[in-house]
């Protein structure tokens, strides 16, 4: 069977809110149905099958021809697989609990916020407030795994408090920003106030942050058994991190932040 | 039976069912994951008096462990999951956590799961961190050397112990090469262990006692100086019997490693002085896995 493809018939004039396009939703659903399923698109609701011309029959595996407007991909899926081609919005795979998206472009805010597991592979650039949590909730991104081979925004990890966001570009200000555990790690450079009220967790940086906030304490150089382990963890999966448990064991240690719980840690790789 | 000139004997021996995990030790380098893997299994020949079984099951390369280090893996066995789980983490805590650049990680990870580092982590004083990794969890304590990294958890499974058989040759130095020959070969058995030192016993054992506080006595059918004073099993050339037990994690196992190590000993021959190979046979009183000599040996 052919994978479940939505194309977009024209350019969307308004964000539209394809959560109801999950594997989960729409299994064992006739091509009518589907197609009769009510999208949120701008103030009002409109048939899938009016925005989007819907082709192949496998609802496990679901493609869409992507688009800046396309909000909520895979919210809460569970199981299969969506593959975005070229850009999607805001809010991708939030509060995913399992299954597989693949963006082979870039997304907006907020994508793997409140996630709780799966995997979230995005080989472009991914916005603002990656793996955080809705603004005014507690709790972000709760296990699972988020890989964005380009940069991502401010505020990545956001409240993190499970599972790891691995960026092979750069990352924005207030990366790790309020973690309560979990793993963000970066090759590229990072932004300002990093670890900004950070409780618990670890940021491993491959790069020495141009500067690191006061509040963290230098813990001195150590050759840490975790980190192998940790990225031995993520082979099978498409990221460089995989590639560097042989290289990537000594680390400057700083712990913090000492305006905040103070357990957190900073590892920033040394060569 | 007869096999190189060794007579093998028309009996069982009789094994029990326990609990048992496996646990991989890694250091720095093999020599200092053998200090901690031998600490953490002595003392634990018999569950008589030691609480559990425990040995050594094999090296491993760097690509085997989780951490990619040299490592030792260890099998510990007990006669009920609580005393598993007790011996489990009083070892890792007394043995493993005090040796230098040690990890500990599970080596089982399908069954019941028993604590490893769940309440080691408190050894940390709150400086512990937890990390998960390929769906597992870990502990990373603060130590003086650095951290001490150990996974929460490894699984029990039902195993078998008190497999054996009995060497008789006609003297000590000759017994004790059998079970050296023994010994070395079914050291390439996976999933047994041979507890007693260095893989062999001399003192086997018979159920009970004439006195009442014992549960088990000296063998003396098979006590080569009681030959004129009790009802011996011992023909006049017998000078000396040692036993090899084997716990293994199925009677599978430890019917391969029988197999493989009254093959060495036989290798040796009766014109090394090895007679016979017996068994430990209690009369069905010791357990329901029954190890018939001569059909492991067909």
């Amino acid at each position: 069977m052919t994978a479940l493809t939505f194309t977009l018939k024209a350019e969307l004039k308004q964000r539209v809110d394809v959560s109801p396009l999950t594997p989960d939703r729409l299994a064992d659903k006739p091509a009518g149905e589907i197609g009769a399923e009510l999208l949120q698109y701008g103030n009002r609701q409109v048939r899938a099958d009016e925005l989007f011309s819907i082709e192949g029959q496998d609802s496990d595996r679901l493609v869409f021809r992507g688009s800046r407007k396309l909000d909520y991909v895979g919210r809460g899926m569970s199981r299969g697989e969506i593959r975005v081609e070229g850009d999607a919005g805001s809010y991708l795979g939030m509060q995913l609990k399992g299954g597989r998206i693949v963006v082979d472009g870039s997304v907006d805010a907020y994508a793997a916020c409140e996630m709780k597991n799966g995997e979230i592979l995005i080989r472009g650039d991914a916005g603002d407030f990656l793996g955080a949590c809705l603004p005014g909730n507690k709790k972000g991104m709760a296990g699972g795994v988020v890989i964005v081979k380009g940069s991502a925004g401010d505020r990545v990890g956001d409240h993190l408090r499970r599972g790891a966001i691995l960026i092979e570009g750069d990352a924005g200000s207030y990366l790790g920003s309020r973690m309560t555990a979990g793993t963000i790690a970066v090759l590229g450079t990072v932004g300002d106030h990093l670890g900004y009220a950070m409780n618990r967790g670890t940021v491993l940086l491959a790069r020495k942050p141009a500067s690191l906030p006061s509040t963290f304490n230098d813990c001195g150089t150590h050759t840490l058994g975790f980190i192998p382990l940790l990225l031995r963890g993520y082979q099978g999966l498409e990221t460089r991190f995989s590639e560097m448990s042989d290289t990537l064991k000594r680390v400057r240690r700083y712990a913090g932040d000492m305006c905040a719980l103070g357990k957190g840690e900073i590892l920033v790789a040394v060569r | 039976m007869n096999i190189n000139g060794v007579q093998i004997d028309a009996t069982f021996a009789e094994a029990f069912p326990m609990r048992a995990t496996r646990v991989i030790i890694t250091a720095q380098n093999l020599k200092w994951a053998y200090h901690a893997a031998q600490a953490m299994t002595g003392f634990a020949t018999s569950v008589i008096a030691c609480g559990c079984e425990a040995g050594i099951e094999r090296e491993l390369d760097p690509s085997e462990t989780p951490d990619g280090r040299p490592g030792i893996s260890a099998l510990i066995f007990a006669m009920g999951g609580k005393s598993l789980a007790k011996q489990v983490e009083t070892r890792a805590g007394q043995c493993v956590l005090t040796s230098p650049t040690s990890a500990l990680f599970a080596g089982i990870h399908e069954g019941e799961k028993i604590p490893l580092g769940k309440n080691l982590r408190f050894f940390g004083d709150g400086f512990q961190i937890s990390k998960r990794a390929n769906g597992k969890r870990y502990w990373r304590v603060p130590v003086m050397d650095g951290e001490f990294l150990c996974e929460d958890t490894t699984a029990m499974v039902k195993a078998v112990g008190g497999g054996n058989f009995l060497v008789l040759a006609e003297s000590q130095p000759q017994a004790l090469a059998a079970c050296e020959a023994a010994i070395e070969a079914m050291r390439k058995i996976p999933n047994v262990i041979m507890p007693f030192p260095g893989g062999v016993v001399r003192s086997g054992s018979k159920v009970g006692s004439k006195y009442k506080a014992l549960s088990a006595s000296t063998n003396d059918a098979f006590c080569p100086t009681l030959k004129g004073q009790t009802k011996t099993d011992l023909s006049p050339e017998i000078e000396s019997v040692m036993e090899i037990v084997i716990d293994g994690l199925t009677d599978e196992d430890i019917k391969k490693a029988m197999r493989v190590g009254i093959e060495a000993a036989c290798s040796l021959g009766a014109e090394n002085g090895i007679r016979r190979i017996s068994a430990g046979n209690y009369g069905g009183k010791l357990g329901p896995f029954l190890f018939h000599l001569q059909e492991i040996m067909a």
